[in-house]
């Protein structure tokens, strides 16, 4: 009997089962073995050595919206090269020069982010 | 055959290859375990070495039980989870994710043609969605620990993660137009046909980039801004202590083991090598992957850490340029060959 | 510091979301070398304004002056750039000596010279060492520390102490050198210039150091002289000032070294300068090492040096006592322990110039001592260094510019 692909994937599943089992079983132990002392001092957040002020939520630098923008892009790219790349033998050339095409556009893109400064970070 | 009969067999069928499959996941999870463990010992030695001191030389003989004392220790800490947390159940979570996250992959990686937990065609795409899931945790343990150390090494991490994602992902397109295949078994075998067995020499420019994207997928020095010791003391788990920090750190150390193994399998050819060792089919992959290993604790004795920006620069400035030039050489060369 | 007092409380009563990001930085942290608190808000990566929180390591040591004799002063005198405690010690010194009008015989000052020299070559290269761990080039780290060991094993052998050496003492030294550790220096100085490039080929030709260091902290040479910078930090700018050159002490005039500038006034810069004058010290060393052998056999302390233990009462006025009271400061001599006055004497130390100014009245303890710290000078020039800068550049700022908070807070 064959396996059928789906079910292929079934061991992933397994094996992240157990490393979470690991990982799980770990912290239960050291919740069995570790000491329990509390005092308010030990549960203060750290901020070298000084009582936390304030708020730690704060408004961050838009660069790193812009950096989720741009990997969103990229990343779609690369998913549209994956089923390019495996089946580069059987598509020939023509596909070979789409695909410069479609990185050609891409560059554009990528320069203009460049030139805009999407990539700067001062 | 009555239809009660076939659904008998075909479901002792698929215990049975349940069952294999938990063996064979438990045998490699083990081992991998025994890996890291030892990972951070002879990185500790091999790191004494090369800055003229003995590292780790008192528990049992030449140190070599102080990855079992250090878990030890870590294992009989006081569990703290800081009160400023924003949300316990997020920072209980987060380095579940990371942990599990970088050592899933351990179930599609071949050891050898014969050995590997799973054999599914898309194993690539599998070990690359689970490292950037890696990173979830990163930036979630950053975000709940509701500390400003934390909060800007979880931001560092993110956009770092994610900068050399693509760039590792687009480096590995030429391996997957050289083998026409994504399976990583498939990969190794059709590496035969390269000069040495290997596609290193073919994919220079995609190895190059590979191996740089790896070391900061993986966090480590030159680019382990998210936990750099001198600014953000240890960045997004700053509020992490004893067994929680350790799941971190195994995290961390089981990305190294994937990422080496990976570049091993899609980049030095696997388990094929000059010549076989009969009875150890595994030997050469695991030489490449001791060697891959060892490179990565060279470089972190070895160069200074980067800076914000110019790590940012590094990623979409050089090596993604750099991949999309690899890719276009190697379809060139192709339609010409 | 009432204007990070004043944040800290605006911060509290007002809706924060429109402010800056605040971060300590300090003092507990593992890359503000000792104590230091920086008080940092920052945009994004950015540092918009920097203040340093000083006060953290504050032992008195100014006051207790006051309480010890001039002999015990020593001591504390050693924990004030523990790093380099000898140059200290030496510094101290020669402002008593001045005050009191003795005269050092000469095989004490070429000790005093080797012992100064070694310190600030031990200092730089702890400075290397924890600069090159801020930008993360951990071996530079060890490296640096096996040849800071072999100095620190020499220290040992010359007065038994590691760290806080109180070698010099008021008219000389303590103990002469015994021919071991002669031999022993110079095994030192033939080896210590190939160690040097040893480090430079870590770092010097690395990428990423040289990015990290090129261009970051820039201070150009007049900006440097108006904060008060001295030493490595005002030299990396291009500015030729070094006592040992300008005003020269000990026997710092009849030696040959040069003055190491560099004018580019970055963070690489100043390394370079520091990188130079561990060469040039290691040179210095070597010549006293000769210049010791021509003096063999000699006193290593003045005929009329105080004891350590000096009368510690000032001698009573003439009009609450009609004698007054006179001390044995020499044997069988009857003088007042020191003469009044005061007197400022500065001296070149590895981290710029230390300045000891001295008020007597007579007493055997100083009326007053005031301690002019290059390290305290060095922190009021952070804010500029780091305004504009990266989180990451402040760490290599301050590593450059090289602080003690030891001598910073006293």
């Amino acid at each position: 009997m064959e396996i059928s692909l789906s079910l292929k994937y079934i061991p992933i599943l397994i094996t992240a089962l157990i490393v979470f089992v690991i990982g799980l079983a770990m912290v239960i132990i050291n919740q069995v073995l570790g000491p329990k002392r509390p005092y308010s001092e030990k549960y203060l957040a750290y901020e070298c050595g000084l009582p936390p002020t304030g708020e730690t939520r704060h408004r961050f630098d838009i660069k790193f919206y812009a950096i989720a923008i741009l990997f969103a892009v990229f990343d779609v790219e690369a998913v549209f090269l994956y089923p390019w790349a495996i089946t580069f033998d059987q598509i020939g050339f023509f596909a070979y020069i789409e695909m410069v095409v479609f990185i050609a556009l891409l560059l554009v893109a990528y320069f203009y982010a460049w030139i805009r400064g999407g990539f700067q970070w001062d | 055959m009555d239809v009660q009969g076939a659904y008998n067999a075909a479901n002792h069928f698929l215990l049975k290859y349940l069952g294999i499959s938990l063996f064979k996941a438990l045998i490699v999870v083990v081992i991998a375990l025994l890996h890291v463990a030892y990972i951070t010992y002879v990185e500790r030695k091999v790191i004494g070495r090369m800055q003229q001191r003995l590292g780790p030389n008192r528990v049992g003989p030449r140190g070599l039980l102080q990855p079992i004392a250090d878990v030890l220790k870590l294992i009989t800490k006081e569990d703290i989870i800081p009160s400023s947390v924003d949300s316990r159940w997020v920072f209980i979570i987060a380095p579940f994710i990371s942990l599990v996250a970088g050592a899933t992959s351990l179930a599609v990686l071949p050891i050898w043609e014969h050995f590997v937990v799973t054999n599914v065609n898309a194993s690539l795409l599998v070990v690359l969605a689970m490292s950037s899931l890696s990173s979830f945790g990163v930036i979630l343990a950053g975000w709940a620990s509701n500390s400003r150390y934390s909060f800007l090494g979880g931001l560092r991490a993110g956009a770092q993660v994610v900068s050399y994602e693509i760039a590792m992902a687009l480096s590995l397109v030429g391996v997957m137009m050289l083998a026409g295949s994504m399976n990583l078994v498939e990969i190794v075998k059709a590496q035969i046909a390269s000069p040495f067995k290997i596609y290193a020499i073919p994919q220079i420019i995609g190895f190059f980039v590979f191996m740089i994207a790896a070391i900061a997928e993986t966090n480590r020095t030159p680019f382990d801004l998210p936990e750099a010791e001198t600014e953000l003391v240890a960045g997004y788990f700053v509020e992490y202590s004893g067994i929680r920090f350790a799941l971190f750190y195994l995290a961390e150390y089981f990305g190294m083991v994937v990422m080496s193994m990976l570049a091993v399998v899609c980049f030095l050819g696997g388990w094929y090598g000059p010549f076989d060792i009969p009875g150890i089919p595994m030997f050469w992959f695991l030489l490449k992957l001791y060697f891959l290993i060892f490179f990565y604790i060279w470089v972190r004795a070895t160069l200074p850490r980067y800076r914000y920006d110019q790590l940012m620069g590094l990623g979409w400035k050089v090596l993604i340029p750099l991949s999309l030039l690899n890719i276009v050489i190697t379809g060139f060369i192709k339609i010409l060959v | 510091m009432p204007q990070a007092l004043e944040i800290i409380k605006k911060q509290i009563g007002e809706d924060e979301w429109d402010e800056p990001y605040y971060v300590n930085m300090g003092p507990q942290h593992p890359a503000t070398h000792g104590v230091l608190r920086l008080f940092l808000e920052l945009d994004g990566e950015y540092i918009t304004h920097c203040d340093p929180i000083i006060g953290y390591l504050h032992r008195g040591i100014e006051k207790l002056g006051e309480t010890f004799t001039y002999s015990q002063n020593i001591v504390l005198t050693d924990r004030l750039d523990y790093i380099a405690s000898a140059a200290n010690n030496v510094g101290y010194c020669l402002a008593v000596e001045k005050l009191m009008g003795l005269e050092v015989p000469r095989r004490a000052q070429i000790l005093r010279v080797i012992v100064c020299e070694m310190a600030r070559i031990a200092s730089h290269l702890l400075w290397l060492a924890t600069h090159a761990l801020d930008i993360g080039a951990m071996t530079v780290f060890l490296y640096c520390f096996r040849d800071r060991e072999w100095l620190l094993n020499i220290y040992e052998e010359i007065c038994g102490a590691r760290l806080t050496h109180t070698y010099p003492c008021i008219g000389g030294v303590r103990l002469d050198f015994t021919p071991h550790i002669i031999e022993e220096l110079y095994k030192f100085t033939e080896e210590f210039p190939n160690r040097i490039p040893e480090y430079e080929t870590l770092i010097d030709v690395n990428r990423i150091w040289l990015k990290r260091t090129k261009g970051v902290g820039v201070i150009s040479g007049e900006k440097a002289v108006n904060l008060g910078l001295t030493g490595p930090s005002l030299r990396g700018s291009g500015v030729r000032y070094d006592l040992r050159k300008t005003v020269p002490y000990l026997i710092y005039d009849e030696l040959d070294f040069e003055m190491a500038v560099e004018y580019e006034g970055d963070v690489y810069a100043r390394y370079r300068v520091r990188m130079k004058e561990m060469r040039e010290s290691n040179k210095i060393i070597r010549q006293c090492l000769d210049k010791l052998a021509e003096c063999e056999g000699e006193p290593v302390i003045a005929e009329n040096a105080p004891g350590l233990f000096m009368p510690f009462d000032k001698p009573k006025r003439p009009q609450a006592a009609p004698h007054p009271k006179k001390v044995y400061l020499i044997k069988g001599v009857e003088v007042p322990v020191v003469p009044e006055g005061d007197v400022y004497v500065a001296t070149e130390v590895p981290k710029g110039e230390l300045g000891f100014y001295l008020v007597s009245d007579g007493a055997g303890h100083p009326w007053r001592m005031r301690i002019r710290a290059p390290s305290f000078v060095h922190i009021s020039a952070i804010p500029d260094l780091c305004k504009g800068q990266m989180v990451a550049d402040i760490i290599a700022v301050i590593g450059s510019i090289d602080i003690v908070l030891g001598e910073c807070d006293r």
